[in-house]
């Protein structure tokens, strides 16, 4: 296909007719109409009179361009134009489509499935052999050819990886391709610039064409968090789009009651150009150590969610010394090192053990203290998994504790007095440390040779000290014990917390166990010498939806694999747990970067929306035919043939075909309407021609609209705005009519079309929303315009909601009606006067049928209302006890629209008795 | 004949609401036959017309006695003057009559039926109707219509254009010529001025169709006669429209003047009025008295 701009044609060869178009100038140029022969008795009359002028003789030059352009429109036509023509690729040879399948399509994904879909039934309709591939889950042996058929049935199978190819995936695949020759590529990328990307496009030009294709769709990838200063920093990039753009950010965990929850939300403010963008949030400890994970809202992609570990996590520790520091002597304080240590990474809290006990710390460190006074607190506290870290000294060394009976909150007997080595008094030397061994948690961490220890307390030999000991000195002596109780564990430190006893405080594998120990958080990203030798096991993974779901059971992974691993295949993303410790694995890493992938001019880019090719020739040749048609008249009006009746129907055919079109269209309008509003579920409201108004109605039934979805079996879209002076009523259930005081009073044809559909079962809900200034019925500015549009309107006499009201238990069993505002009376069709208590229920046996409307004035759309984003709009109320409102309108939103819905069954349930009575007889 | 008879018919129909067409005499003539009904005026006849007082100039035998012995005075009794009158009817049946636009009738047809409706109020009113030419001499009675219808029916196939026949005018009689005078104008002229010396009047109706008057044609036309005898070739039709009508209005001055030099009325008919009041005035123009 020969393509000029946007306009291809299928037979461009025609279009070498259009050069004829001058000599046709001047053949029509020289041959003047045919003259009328005319029988007139007046002809003698006329006999001698000559004309004036001889220009007629050729056909004026407007009408020749008239025909020159219906000629040109002919051949143009018969040419085949097409616009936005799909390039077809020229052979019938097999089709490659090759997915990159990575998170950053995800949030497109199904409509990248819908285009392959369409690929693959062109595929199957011209019989071409078809192979689907995704870059992302590589697979061995050479490529394989299908039936496209066979492929679409496997299509819905296809699903993004939470990772993005990596460039070992990209050569594997070049290599899969190596023997396979003769063959188009569509690649659907996700548009980043990757290494290896280049190459592969090569290897694949040289097999056959290559088109691409790219969604337009702006895509964003979150970071892990990093926690600096106190706050957490949260960095976003987004992978397209440009202009100013604000995603909402949206922390979740579990809340008290073990709730998954939003536990915080912010939002990432791009500016126009930029291509990332962060922000901070500051949270009180409590509930940051909550938070198991970071999402864009909206997007569903794994790179959009970011899960937080044990980086984030900053643990509670209380420190408690037994003895009070000495003034002045700082650096003998017990806790000196234990605050050098654990402040950067940690929150401390000191106090009274009561107290500490109280609030609940990850961690409570005991340095040199023998007597742990609420010891029975204690020990529970570490039983439900909290972490009692002692420290040996002086003071438990010469203690009488755990000398014949095991301490509970001791790991170890201990023997009386402890010993000294290396000193004054003493033989040998300072002890150095033994390399810890494989099941120690501490394996991995390499020994400085600075570290000694010059004085210890001794564990007593017990059958358990092995398995308990994760530290020893070369002599094998036990450094560090260990014991869990329950969810938790008590560790000691056989020497004191300060450099009196050893020099390991001053050392950096002080801290390092301690991170081991999950006493101090890890640094942010950790080395694979900081997980050296340790074993991970993925516990949750994130799909590349960005869900979070469980790992399910897996090989473990080395740590130091773990910390240099790129997410993939091997390490997908997700949450991998150590021994005490977590790790993420996220699909973003941190200071990623991205780039548009620059493809060569020789590869067609395609967005997903599928430009579907229009074939002009129906439009073109219609074109000329109008032109003909308008030569026609214009000849017979040149030749004056055009006259009388003939002129008069050729006046009507025009008007005839041009009002044909405008009706054609309009019908059209109404039709899209129509469909739109009938093919689902639709609430409707009336627009008032205040924007905010308008805008208000809207959000709150779609609000109202998305619990119908969540809580219910009616699955409503989006709300349409209904002028009730042009468009149809009938289509909708439920209306919304937001009174104010400024709108106009509908038409008589629009009452009339009320009153009809008012008729045909229709509800209408009146909302004078002045629920908080003014009761129902008094003289606000909106009740009187209520009253003012409501005069001609059909209603029946109205009444206060009663008790026994089907709106009370249409579905949610209520008592209120608030929406914005709360107490107002809410006004529905009255009951008839002869109702009557039916025996044995609550309620009476109440009218048929649907209240045709509702009354009120409590502003529900308010309530209802929410954003894009699906946050509220407005605040309802204060705290709790607003939010509780906001439920119960929502609820009265609910039975509103199950009693539209479904009528008046929840009533007819008091017949039921009797009817069973009748069916058992 | 039931063409013929349809003529008569519809001409029947068209004169049924007139009274009786009593046509004025000029003069005395030896022509003049008397007939059987007056002239509205004393004279030589049957009928009583009316009492008079006698003058001193009446003979006395003139005087009724019977009347006169009631009174005074002696009465003349007065018949009314009742003569018959001639009248030849010149209806044009050459092609160009043939000429009809769309939803009108052509001007033959309509010339005949007020040539025929004419003559049967002249006939009723006790005239002595025929035609020009020697093929239907004036006669009175009823059958006259017959023989009239008859002959105006089948006119045979005419030049392109119409010449008056001017033959056969008994003097002092009276004359219509109905045509559209389209064709040479100086046969009129010359038929006019025979009528003239032999002390004949009359009318000339000019029936025209409403074409005639609008021209409303444009284009390149080639216009031909009826017959086909006559051509005229123009590429733009519009253009001649005004030069067309002056002509046209002079034609209708020329035969205007020519009719009131000779002691004619002039009238112009266009078939797409109605055909009484085409026959009003053809009744009045012959009842005039001159």
């Amino acid at each position: 296909m020969w393509s000029l701009g946007p306009i291809g044609f299928a037979a461009p060869w025609l279009l070498v007719a259009l050069a004829a178009l001058p000599i046709l100038w001047i053949l029509l140029r020289a041959v003047p109409p045919a003259p009328i022969r005319r029988r007139f008795p007046g002809v003698a009359l006329l006999l001698g009179l000559t004309d004036d002028e001889t220009q007629t003789d050729k056909t004026p030059w407007w009408l020749l361009l008239l025909r020159m352009l219906a000629v040109a429109a002919a051949i143009i036509g018969f040419a085949g134009p097409v616009l936005n023509p799909e390039t077809e690729d020229d052979g019938r040879g097999p089709i490659l489509v090759l997915m990159d399948g990575g998170w950053a399509e995800a949030p497109s994904w199904a409509a990248r499935l819908e285009r392959i879909d369409a690929l693959l039934a062109d595929a199957a309709r011209d019989g071409r052999p078809v192979a689907v591939a995704q870059l992302t889950a590589p697979e061995a042996g050479a490529l394989t050819f299908q039936t496209a058929e066979e492929w679409q049935r496997r299509l819905a199978g296809f699903e993004p990886a939470a990772w993005t190819p990596s460039e070992e995936m990209h050569v594997a695949f070049a290599e899969r391709i190596a023997d396979v020759t003769g063959f188009n590529t569509f690649w659907m990328s996700d548009g980043q610039a990757r290494a290896g990307r280049d190459d592969l496009l090569g290897e694949l030009q040289s097999k056959g064409d290559v088109r691409a294709f790219e969604s337009p769709r702006a895509v964003f990838a979150l970071e892990p968090a990093r926690f600096e200063d106190g706050e957490i920093r949260l960095t976003g990039h987004r992978l397209r789009g440009t202009g100013e753009v604000s995603a909402a950010i949206q922390a979740f965990g579990r809340d008290p009651s073990g709730a998954e929850r939003v536990l915080a939300s912010g939002s990432l403010d791009f500016e126009d150009g930029a291509a990332t963008a962060g922000t901070a949030l500051v949270l009180p400890p409590e509930l940051r150590n909550r938070i198991t994970r970071f999402a864009v809202q909206g997007q569903r992609s794994a790179g959009a969610v970011s899960l937080t570990d044990d980086g984030l996590r900053r643990r509670e520790v209380a420190l408690i010394a037994g003895r009070e520091d000495r003034e002045g002597l700082q650096l003998l304080s017990p806790l000196h090192y234990l605050n050098q240590a654990l402040v950067p990474t940690a929150d401390l809290i000191d106090g009274a053990m009561a107290d500490i006990l109280r609030a609940n710390p990850d961690v409570i460190v005991l340095a040199d203290v023998a007597q742990v006074s609420d010891a029975p607190d204690v020990l529970e506290w570490v039983e439900q998994g909290g972490v009692l870290l002692r420290f040996a000294g002086p003071r438990l060394a010469s203690a009488d504790l755990g000398r014949e009976v095991e301490d509970p909150l001791l790991p170890v007997r201990l023997r009386a007095g402890g010993r000294s080595i290396g000193g004054a008094m003493s033989w040998g030397e300072p002890k150095t440390l033994r390399a810890f061994g494989p099941n120690s948690p501490f394996f991995g961490l390499e020994i400085p040779q600075d570290v000694s220890v010059s004085a210890q307390v001794l564990a007593q030999p017990d059958p358990e000290l092995a398995d308990r000991t994760i530290a020893t000195l070369a002599d094998g002596t036990p450094l560090v014990t260990r014991k869990r109780i329950g969810d938790g564990q008590v560790i000691l430190f056989h020497v004191t917390a300060n450099a009196e006893w050893s020099s390991l405080p001053l050392s950096g594998l002080f801290v390092d166990m301690l991170e081991r120990m999950a006493i101090s958080s890890r640094p942010a990203v950790p080395t694979a010498e900081d997980l050296e030798g340790t074993m991970w096991v993925a516990d949750q993974r994130v799909t590349g939806f960005g869900e979070i779901e469980p790992a399910g059971a897996s090989a473990g992974i080395e740590g130091a694999v773990l910390a240099t691993a790129e997410p993939g295949p091997d390490v997908p993303p997700g949450l991998y747990t150590g021994e005490d410790r977590t790790i993420a694995i996220n699909a973003v890493a941190r200071e990623a970067s991205f780039a548009p992938q620059a493809w060569p001019g020789s590869v067609p880019v395609e967005g997903l929306d599928v430009v579907r090719e229009t074939p002009l020739k129906g439009f073109v040749l219609m074109a000329g035919l109008a032109l003909l048609m308008i030569d026609l008249l214009a000849s017979l009006a040149l030749s004056g043939r055009l006259r009388g009746p003939r002129a008069r129907s050729a006046a009507q055919a025009a008007a005839l075909a041009i009002g044909t079109l405008f009706v054609a269209q309009s019908a059209e309008a109404q039709d899209s309407f129509a469909l739109g509003a009938t093919s689902e579920v639709v609430l409707g409201y009336v627009i008032t021609g205040d924007a905010a108004l308008d805008q208000t109605s809207f959000d709150g039934l779609r609000g109202l609209s998305r619990t119908l979805f969540q809580r219910t079996s009616v699955e409503p879209v989006d709300p349409v705005g209904i002028n009730v002076e042009t468009d149809e009523l009938a289509f909708f259930p439920f209306i919304y009519w937001p009174v104010t005081a400024e709108q106009d009073a509908p038409s008589a044809q629009a009452y009339a079309k009320l009153n009809r559909y008012l008729r045909g079962g229709g509800m209408i809900l009146f909302d004078t929303r002045d629920g908080d200034t003014a009761r129902f019925g008094a003289t606000s500015p909106a009740a009187r315009k209520l009253q003012q549009i409501a005069q001609p309107l059909d209603i029946p006499p109205l009444e206060p909601i009663p008790n026994d009201h089907v709106l009370t238990r249409a579905f949610y069993l209520l008592q209120d009606f608030p929406g914005r505002s709360m107490g107002a009376p809410v006004w529905v069709e009255a009951a008839p006067a002869d109702a009557q208590q039916v025996d044995g229920m609550p309620f009476r046996n109440l009218n048929d049928g649907v209240t045709p409307v509702v009354v009120g004035g409590n502003d529900w759309a308010s309530a209802w209302a929410i954003d894009r984003s699906g946050n509220w709009r407005f605040r309802v109320g204060s705290g709790f006890a607003g939010e509780r409102q906001r439920e119960i309108a929502l609820r009265f939103g609910v039975n509103l629209i199950m009693h539209v819905l479904s009528g008046n069954y929840k009533s007819d349930q008091v017949h039921v008795p009797a009817l069973l009575d009748r069916l058992g007889q | 004949m039931s063409i013929a008879a349809d003529l008569r018919a519809a001409s029947e129909e068209l004169a049924a609401p007139f009274p009786r067409l009593l046509a004025g005499a000029e003069q005395l003539a030896a022509t003049v036959m008397l007939g059987d009904h007056g002239r509205r005026r004393a004279g030589t006849g049957d009928d009583f017309w009316q009492y008079r007082p006698a003058q001193l100039h009446d003979p006395l035998r003139a005087i009724d006695w019977r009347r006169s012995g009631r009174a005074d005075v002696e009465f003349i009794r007065e018949r009314e003057w009742q003569i018959a009158q001639s009248v030849i009817l010149w209806v044009d049946h050459a092609a160009s009559m043939n000429f009809a636009s769309e939803g009108v009738e052509t001007k033959s047809e309509r010339a005949r039926l007020l040539g025929l409706a004419i003559s049967i109020l002249l006939l009723r009113g006790g005239e002595r109707v025929g035609l020009t030419g020697f093929s239907l001499p004036p006669r009175a009675g009823q059958f006259q219509i017959e023989r009239l219808a008859e002959v105006l029916n089948s006119p045979g196939e005419g030049p392109d254009f119409g010449q008056p026949e001017a033959r056969g005018m008994l003097p002092h009689s009276r004359a219509l010529f109905v045509s559209d005078f389209m064709g040479d104008p100086d046969p009129v002229e010359q038929a006019l001025k025979k009528a003239a010396d032999r002390g004949v009047g009359g009318a000339l109706l000019m029936v025209l169709d409403p074409e005639e008057e609008a021209f409303p044609y444009d284009g390149r036309t080639i216009f031909e006669s009826m017959g086909g005898g006559v051509l005229h070739e123009t590429l733009k039709a519009g253009e001649l429209k005004t030069r067309y009508l002056d002509r046209l209005a002079a034609r209708k001055d020329l035969l205007a003047g020519w009719a009131r030099a000779a002691g004619w009325q002039f009238h112009v008919h266009h078939t797409d009025q109605s055909a009484q009041a085409a026959l009003l005035w053809l009744y009045g123009a012959m009842a005039r008295h001159h």
